[in-house]
């Protein structure tokens, strides 16, 4: 009985999830919009909570791995590089790459995931702190390279970015495009949409599956007491390399993503104050459970569009000093300090190991 | 020749400046086994204080070196009072929390901070009042200017009453033995609480000092002005070795100086194909390295995860 409830709540969820971007529309592309982009934001979130939330890593650059996977796919889906380079124009025609994502996708994610690994070498054996602010001065190279690498060789166009990049396109399907069924009118925004929510559902599925294997529970002992978890035989420096490449290979792909959906990327939206705001979501919302992390990245990616309609009275009433990109900043600030002080596991976090032990069978 | 002399000199003045914010990473480092991330930030207020009293003070008629020494003192003061407090109010309750809360912490402290610079002094750049005289002192050759004389002059004082208070006075004798066993200095009547905030409030001061020389230095403050140094100063300390005082002045100076060899030389070593914008990676790549091959710094004591 319990268990044919439980499928029906899947069923009900899934549908709602499914119908919403069409209700969504009737209110303007722009709420589809923004119910994309949250989706994404919560593809990024699992990814930093498998390197945060189950193996207690902080990781202030995870932004790094996102500009790398999104750098990766434009380079590799634009007309850029054969307009700079010749030879790589005699290879493939004056029109530009167009590499399919079967090769894109796992390309950018895999540069992640090297990156993710040999950033973690020299700084996974040290004191977690370290590698908070090794992650940091990562974020801070990306930077300067996606800002300066224009010259003598233009490879990621400096501060003006790529643009031109394909949209995602599976066997001949391209979700750049509108469809038509009949009378009906299926936008880009909403077939990104779903995308995104495949994404995100078979995310939480992998997400799930690890959290319950040998390798999170290791994951989580190295949380807990890493030299208990040392005694107990596990290889905490390969899993924590482990859980550092898994979280970037996620960052890649969301960030191949992101370029897939703008079909533009620039430095700009890879900054310092993106790594904190992931950060956020995932501390905000419980680190290392699931249903949290997903609630604290909703909240915070929705919280801008809420902010809109108060930010103007706001803004009217200390003068203009407080606009709605400020107010987020500073709510996001007392939130990560507010929910450390009062509940430093996250809103919705998950139950204690040994405490929520199941109740005996009947 | 001439341009490696005046780089020493750049290198010698920006480490002087690391220095001091690495002291204040180091001390808070080596007693609570915290990052401060929002020790930059002081950094930032010091020179954002400093910026106020000089604009209201500059047409008041009083010579340029009093103003300079009235913004500094109250930069000090504000400073002091905003670690005391953040240290207080976000700190003292995680004390006993697992590693990561008070990290998080210091880094939502950060963001704060920034974020009520940005609404209280507007988010633009603002240039810096010149009330020191601007001609350059020449050196034969290389050339130095009165703040750059000063900033190095200030620091070497600053250090040597530094040195003073953690080596021969009662209060740094009780920071020594709280930063090696607090329980047992507790069990000696030392406070511990005490002497940690008298440590944040030692750090603020050296960074409210770093703040009015970076401000007076470069002629720009912002909001956004204590990421970078903050940052740095923290990759100094480490290359010091963290805990360690010497060592920190060591690692300062002497990113301050592969840095401004690096500013100075990429570009024509390189044939202009790395140019100066990239000195910044310096610090972070030194960081690595040194992690790499000498994870306890130069001077270092240890740093391995004792859990």
């Amino acid at each position: 009985m319990e268990m044919k409830n439980k499928i029906g709540y899947f069923v009900l969820a899934g549908l709602a999830l499914i119908l919403l971007p069409l209700f969504a529309q009737y209110f303007g592309q722009g709420w589809v919009r923004i119910l994309s982009q949250a989706l994404l934001y919560v593809l990024l979130a699992l990814g930093l909570n498998i390197v945060v939330g189950y193996a207690g890593l902080l990781d202030l650059g995870y932004v790094a791995f996102y500009a790398v996977g999104a750098y990766m796919y434009a380079l590799l889906a634009s007309p850029h590089l054969a307009e700079n380079f010749e030879w790589i124009a005699a290879a493939v025609g004056t029109n530009g790459m167009h590499t399919p994502i079967w090769l894109a996708i796992p390309l950018a994610a895999g540069l992640a995931a090297i990156a993710g690994v040999l950033l973690g070498m020299p700084v996974l054996k040290l004191r977690g702190d370290y590698l908070a602010i090794v992650t940091l001065g990562f974020g801070e190279i990306i930077r300067v390279f996606m800002n300066n690498l224009e010259q003598p060789l233009n490879i990621t166009n400096g501060p003006r970015g790529l643009d031109r990049i394909d949209a995602m396109h599976i066997f001949g399907f391209t979700f750049g495009k509108a469809i038509n069924i009949g009378e009906y009118r299926i936008s880009s925004v909403v077939l990104y949409y779903y995308l995104f929510l495949a994404l995100v559902i078979f995310s939480v599925v992998i997400c799930h599956r690890l959290e319950t294997s040998r390798i999170g529970r290791g994951w989580m002992a190295i949380r807990e007491d890493e030299i208990a978890a040392k005694a107990m035989g596990i290889n905490t420096r390969n899993m924590k390399l482990l859980a550092f490449g898994m979280g970037a290979t996620f960052g890649g792909v969301s960030g191949a993503m992101f370029a897939a959906f703008q079909g533009f990327v620039s430095p700009e939206s890879f900054s310092l104050q993106e790594s904190i705001t992931i950060v956020a979501m995932v501390v905000l919302g419980g680190m290392g459970h699931l249903p949290g992390v997903i609630l604290g990245a909703l909240m915070l990616a929705a919280m801008p569009e809420v902010l809109r309609y108060v930010a103007g009275d706001v803004q009217n009433m200390t003068g203009g000093r407080i606009d709605a990109s400020i107010l987020r900043q500073l709510l996001i600030a007392l939130a990560m300090i507010g929910i450390m002080l009062s509940r430093p596991r996250g809103l919705w976090p998950a139950r204690e190991h040994g405490k929520g032990a199941p109740a005996p069978v009947k | 020749m001439e341009t490696f002399f005046q780089q020493v000199i750049n290198g010698l003045v920006l480490g002087a400046m690391y220095a001091l914010v690495a002291l204040g990473y180091t001390m808070v480092y080596g007693i609570i086994n915290l990052i401060n991330f929002a020790h930059g930030e002081v950094l930032m207020v010091g020179a954002l204080t400093s910026w106020t009293v000089v604009s209201a003070l500059a047409d008041s008629g009083l010579p340029g070196w009093l103003i300079m020494l009235i913004s500094l003192l109250c930069a000090i003061v504000i400073c002091a009072a905003l670690n005391f407090s953040i240290e207080k109010l976000a700190y003292r309750p995680l004390r006993t929390a697992p590693r990561l809360a008070p990290l998080i912490t210091a880094m939502g402290m950060s963001l704060l901070l920034q974020t009520l610079a940005m609404i209280l002094w507007k988010p633009n750049p603002k240039p810096y009042p010149l009330l020191l005289p601007t001609d350059p002192i020449s050196l034969g050759g290389p050339v130095i200017s009165v703040t750059q004389c000063l900033i190095l002059g200030i620091t070497v004082v600053v250090l040597a009453g530094l040195m003073y208070l953690v080596n021969r006075t009662k209060l740094g004798r009780a920071m020594r033995a709280t930063a090696e066993n607090p329980r047992v200095a507790a069990l000696m009547g030392v406070k511990p609480d005490m002497v940690i905030s008298a440590t944040f409030i030692i750090g603020a001061a050296l960074a409210a000092v770093a703040g009015v020389m970076w401000a007076a230095n470069y002629g720009t403050v912002q909001h956004s002005m204590g990421f970078l140094p903050g940052l740095k100063a923290f990759t100094a300390a480490v290359l010091g070795g963290i805990g360690n005082l010497a060592g920190a002045v060591v690692g300062g100076v002497l990113l301050g100086l592969v840095e401004a060899m690096g500013a100075g030389y990429l570009g024509p070593l390189t044939g202009g194909v790395l140019g100066s914008q990239y000195s910044d990676i310096f610090a972070f790549a030194a960081l690595i390295l040194v992690l790499t091959l000498r994870p306890a710094g130069l001077l270092g004591e240890r740093v391995a995860d004792r859990a």
